[in-house]
């Protein structure tokens, strides 16, 4: 299939960027590498009316490597991560998600603000950032807030952002030396979609432990009981399974089946092994 | 003599390549004609609806076309000569029902497929929908709302086929096994998918259509009956194709509404499908249940096998052979390379509100294969013996040869049980058990599963007249012609799509003319400047065309021969053709020069010898039944029995497919083969939901193999030369899919073991091993691996 019909323009900053999307008045879409939302258009399940691309704009390339903290720019592929070509704060952590994400090809193209922006519930940096307690600036010409990524996307496809906001850049804080890592992609074969996606992070020189689930039927869950196990340094493997399927019955919304609900506590157990290992 | 970097038996670069790896290949959408109309199909959204009516926006006559719109064109009707089959006419464009999701309803023409989208989406039907066949086993003898009125059932066809007495065979046996197995429908997924390009050439007064395809000839056949013209005024050239592997070897609605749309319109038209059009509309496959039940004694020898076969061949039979072959191949092919003496099968061929079943690589065997080689391992398990023992127990052994099954199939000769015991030492198995009891550090479980088959190639006339077949591909056709330059062309009735045939025919025609290949070209897919030929599909253009061309050449040589010994003043039974010259006790005369003499200077003719170096000749194998390959496969597996993932760690064929023409061909053939049977055996699946919504509409939800899933295909080769073939060919171009579902699930249940898990159904999902672990742990609690 092919997209209907649409107008194209590339704007030169972020400021003329946000000036057309605010008079566009919903007609318009955001293209940044344009690896899904070119897909959704040919289908015919998008049609917007005016793609605004924003994939060369100077102020969504930064990246600022801070004393605290990493700042990447939405613009940023999937492709600079996985090569460290950017400042990495994960300590390894994004890089490995970068290269498990899709194919080089998309990687390539693929931006990190373009798939936070989509939502797509089987996306990893949702719940990669989500993990690392990222926050994400959106600006709009009524000026810029900031928004932590858990609780980013509220729905399945949906985020936070305002019909006239664009998302500015990702602030990451750094993982302390002594911070672990575990990250685990289910999927069917190399590059495709997770079945189940789980990401622990264990820093405790910053007092943060967090495990997140992402491919789970709707917008990245952080899962409390099974953080607080991971902040107690502990990795009785039954314990953890305890309090992943804890977090499960607090999520029935997600509506996993026997076999999703099955892999995501796989996944979470495998991604607590490979922190305390 | 042939140079032998050459000829048969020389793995000769491909020539094809190197057009292919620049770019500069010609696929039907490469074509570029002034004043081309692109068309987007209006297509169904139901599986199963009556139309009450089609609403077209006033402004678009001669930009939309609905079947009234067009109506020269005849419903497309498959003839028969089975008993007790249905064939239910299908207009190509729907008239008063949909049957599938896809069914074509109207096309739209627009300068680009984009614009021709939109008109389409103007293009409003009056459905009313009807319930969905979609669960074959169940609503086979009826339903609600059957998918073709007035017949009562949804029945195709319904054949028992019994040999020997299975009743003795049960009342004998020591040990019964009985499994259900379901092989689940799939795609064809060549890399290029079907298009057309049709125009009107008024200087010739013909129509002539571009289209992917795999058979040229017997589609010019088919749209001259459909459309009501005389075939010297249609033309049809498949340029080069993307892949075919068989759904490509069948007429579409596509090519009939393209062709009509030319005889309605001064200007081209194109149809370039895409992958979602691919997915829902272009033939589908695979798609069986069994029922086995096998009878043996306590060595594991076979007493008798009772069967029941159910194929799910979606709303219509595809032209020309219909939708009977799948369940007849299926059913002959159960008994394997096995001699099994007793056998009932019940073969089902049901229609359902799905898209066309059609034929692919292996056709029918890789469920039958899956079926029995399974039942094989499970035999084995039940006696405690290695399956590869049992295996070899069962299996026709050579001096059995030649050796008609119970299933009605003639082996030809071959030593089969080698293929097993070859296939084991290309996976060094006692190393394998050895690594299995040890066991993995990473947890994973260690499984090896071997699948074997023999499979039926380059059949002629006797196969297609058995199975009541319509249209007989029982020969194919060469026209060869030295031009005035000694230069050779080779003119063929097949169609090569990736299989390398302008490499491999050059090859004999090397081999029996002594040409170099590179002053040989070989043109195939152009009903315009070849003689009538099926096409390739059946594993048999090596042996059929490869024949023809060998006939040709030496028409060809005995006439070179004939005006070489007059040139050289001699006998003619004194000169031979070696090396591009006819050579005489005293010298020598080039093919050129006998060129030159024949075109240019017929006065140096000797007397009575027309000129010209043109000789058309046909050919059919020696045995019309078929020459048969055989191979034994062997995967190594590694499950997770936590995720259910399955990962392939090793593979082998061992094989015999007679003389090899070109052995890097044939390689390649069978790592392609193996390479699509592990896309049936771990990802590829077309699921259909209640109301018959088919759920895997592009590549995100239709998963094939990529590098990164595939071990190295180790192969082995024996060589037992076919009898009733030019120089022992034998066919092999599908064998490669055929095994690795049941070599991979066979793998699986042999890493499950200690489990006491087995799954018996395509493709081998995480999802699908879970719930296999699930149900045995349920069944036996105290097992815990």
């Amino acid at each position: 299939m092919k997209a209907p019909a649409f107008d194209y323009v590339r704007p030169q900053s972020l400021g003329e960027a946000m000036a057309l999307l605010a008079k566009s008045s919903g007609e318009a879409r955001l293209l940044a590498g344009g690896q899904s939302l070119l897909a959704l258009m040919n289908l015919r399940i998008a049609a917007p009316a005016l793609l605004i691309d924003i994939a060369r704009l100077p102020e969504l390339a930064a990246a600022v490597d801070g004393v605290d903290r990493v700042i990447l720019g939405a613009g940023i592929t999937h492709a600079m991560i996985e090569d460290t070509r950017v400042p990495d704060p994960s300590r390894g952590l994004m890089p490995r998600a970068a290269a498990s994400l899709a194919y080089r090809a998309i990687r390539n193209r693929g931006t990190i603000g373009g798939s936070l922006a989509l939502a797509d519930p089987a996306a990893e940096w949702p719940a990669v950032f989500a993990a690392l307690d990222g926050e994400i600036t959106v600006a709009s010409p009524r000026g810029r807030r900031s928004l932590n990524c858990a609780g980013f996307s509220t729905g399945i496809y949906e985020t936070q952002l305002a019909e006239d906001e664009i998302l500015e850049n990702v602030r990451i804080p750094k993982l302390s030396p002594g911070a672990r890592w575990g990250y685990v992609k289910l999927a069917r074969k190399s590059g495709e979609f997770a079945n189940a996606l789980a990401v622990a992070v264990a820093d405790p020189a910053r007092r943060f432990c967090r495990i997140v689930l992402g491919a789970a039927n709707g917008p990245p869950i952080v899962l409390a009981a099974a953080s607080q196990v991971l902040a107690e340094g502990r990795s009785d493997p039954d314990r953890l399974r305890g309090a992943v399927a804890a977090d499960l019955d607090r999520a029935a919304d997600r509506h996993f089946d026997d076999f999703q609900r099955h892999l995501n506590i796989v996944a979470a157990a495998r991604a607590l092994q490979q922190v305390t290992a | 003599m042939p140079n032998e970097a050459w000829g048969i038996g020389a793995s000769l670069l491909r020539r094809e390549d190197e057009r292919h790896l620049h770019g500069r290949g010609e696929f039907v959408p490469d074509i570029k004609l002034p004043g081309t109309r692109e068309v987007a199909f209006v297509r169904s959204p139901h599986a199963h609806a009556r139309i009450r009516g089609i609403n077209v926006p006033s402004d678009a006559a001669r930009r939309v076309f609905t079947a009234a719109d067009l109506p020269r064109i005849k419903p497309i009707r498959v003839e028969t000569q089975a008993p007790g089959t249905k064939a239910p006419l299908w207009p190509p464009l729907a008239t008063d029902k949909v049957r599938y999701v896809g069914d074509a309803i109207a096309a739209c023409l627009a300068p680009t497929r984009a614009e021709a989208e939109d008109l389409a989406a103007l293009v409003s039907v009056d459905y009313e929908v009807l319930d969905a066949v979609v669960a074959a086993p169940r609503d086979m003898r009826g339903s609600r709302h059957p998918v073709h009125d007035g017949w009562g059932d949804n029945l195709f066809s319904e054949r028992v086929f019994e040999s020997g007495d299975i009743d003795a065979a049960a009342g004998a046996a020591d040990i019964t096994i009985q499994r259900e197995y379901r092989m689940n429908r799939q795609s064809g997924a060549p890399l290029e998918g079907r298009a057309v390009l049709a125009y009107r050439d008024w200087r010739l007064d013909e129509i002539v259509v571009y289209a992917s395809t795999q058979t040229p000839h017997t589609l010019r056949v088919a749209l001259g009956e459909f459309l009501g013209l005389d075939l010297r005024r249609l033309r049809v050239v498949a340029p080069d194709v993307g892949g075919g592997f068989g759904p490509k070897a069948r007429l579409y609605p596509e090519e009939i509404v393209l062709a009509a749309l030319a005889l309605e319109l001064d200007h081209p038209i194109r149809w370039v499908e895409d992958r979602t059009e691919h997915l829902l509309t272009a033939a589908h496959t695979r798609d069986h249940h069994y029922k086995i039940t096998a009878y043996a004694d306590r060595e594991g020898r076979i007493l008798g096998l009772d069967a029941e076969i159910i194929v799910d061949a979606g709303a219509y039979g595809l032209w020309p052979q219909g939708p009977y072959q799948e369940a007849a191949m299926a059913a002959r092919n159960l008994p394997g390379p096995y001699a099994i003496t007793n056998y009932r099968c019940r073969a089902s061929t049901v229609a359902t509100n799905k898209a066309p079943l059609g034929p692919y690589r292996g056709v029918g065997r890789p469920g039958a294969c899956f079926a029995i080689e399974r039942t094989i391992d499970e035999v084995a398990r039940a006696l405690g013996r290695d399956p590869v023992d049992v295996r070899e127990l069962n299996m026709v052994r050579p001096e059995q040869m030649p050796f008609t099954t119970v299933g009605g199939m003639r082996f030809d000769n071959g030593d089969y049980p080698q293929s097993v015991r070859l296939c084991a030492q290309l996976l060094d198995l006692p190393e394998l058990r050895t690594r299995q009891r040890q066991g993995e550090s990473d947890g994973r479980l260690i499984g090896t599963g071997f699948a074997s088959f023999a499979e039926q190639t380059a059949h002629g006339a006797a196969e297609f007249v058995a199975r009541g077949a319509a249209i007989v591909p029982g020969f194919e056709s060469c026209t060869a012609r030295i031009l005035p330059d000694g230069s050779l062309v080779l003119m063929v009735g097949i169609q090569s799509h990736g299989q390398g045939l302008e490499t491999a025919l050059a090859q004999i025609a090397h081999h029996e003319l002594g040409i170099d290949p590179v002053r040989i070209a070989v043109r195939h897919g152009d009903t315009e400047s070849t003689a009538f030929g099926f096409g390739t599909f059946a594993s048999r253009s090596m042996v059929m065309s490869g024949g023809a061309v060998a006939r040709a050449s030496r028409l060809l040589r005995d006439k070179l021969c004939q005006i070489g010994a007059h040139l050289l003043q001699c006998e003619v039974t004194a000169v031979r053709c070696a090396d591009g010259v006819v050579q005489g006790p005293q010298g020598s005369v080039t093919i050129a020069e006998i060129a030159k003499i024949a075109h240019l200077r017929m006065d140096g003719l000797p007397p009575g010898v027309d000129p010209l170096l043109d000789a058309t000749a046909t050919y059919e194998p020696g045995i019309g039944t078929g020459v048969f390959s055989y191979a034994t496969h062997g995967a190594v597996v590694a499950v997770d029995a936590e995720t259910g993932s399955v990962e392939l760690l090793d593979y082998a064929v061992a094989e015999d497919c007679g003389t090899m023409v070109n052995p890097m061909i044939v390689e390649g053939q069978i790592r392609g083969g193996v390479v699509q049977g592990i896309g049936t055996a771990l990802y590829e699946e077309i699921p259909y939901d209640d109301h018959g919504q088919p759920l895997a509409g592009t590549l995100a939800d239709y998963l094939l193999p990529g590098a990164a899933e595939l071990p190295a295909i180790k192969i082995g080769h024996l060589h037992t030369p076919a009898i009733a073939t030019e120089y022992g060919m034998k066919g092999m171009g599908e064998g490669g899919a055929v095994a690795p579902p049941a070599a991979i699930a066979n793998a699986v249940r042999d890493a499950l073991a200690a489990i006491g898990a087995e799954v018996n159904e395509t493709p081998i999902t995480p999802r699908r091993v879970v719930a296999a672990i699930k149900k045995a742990r349920e069944r036996s609690p105290q097992v815990r691996p």
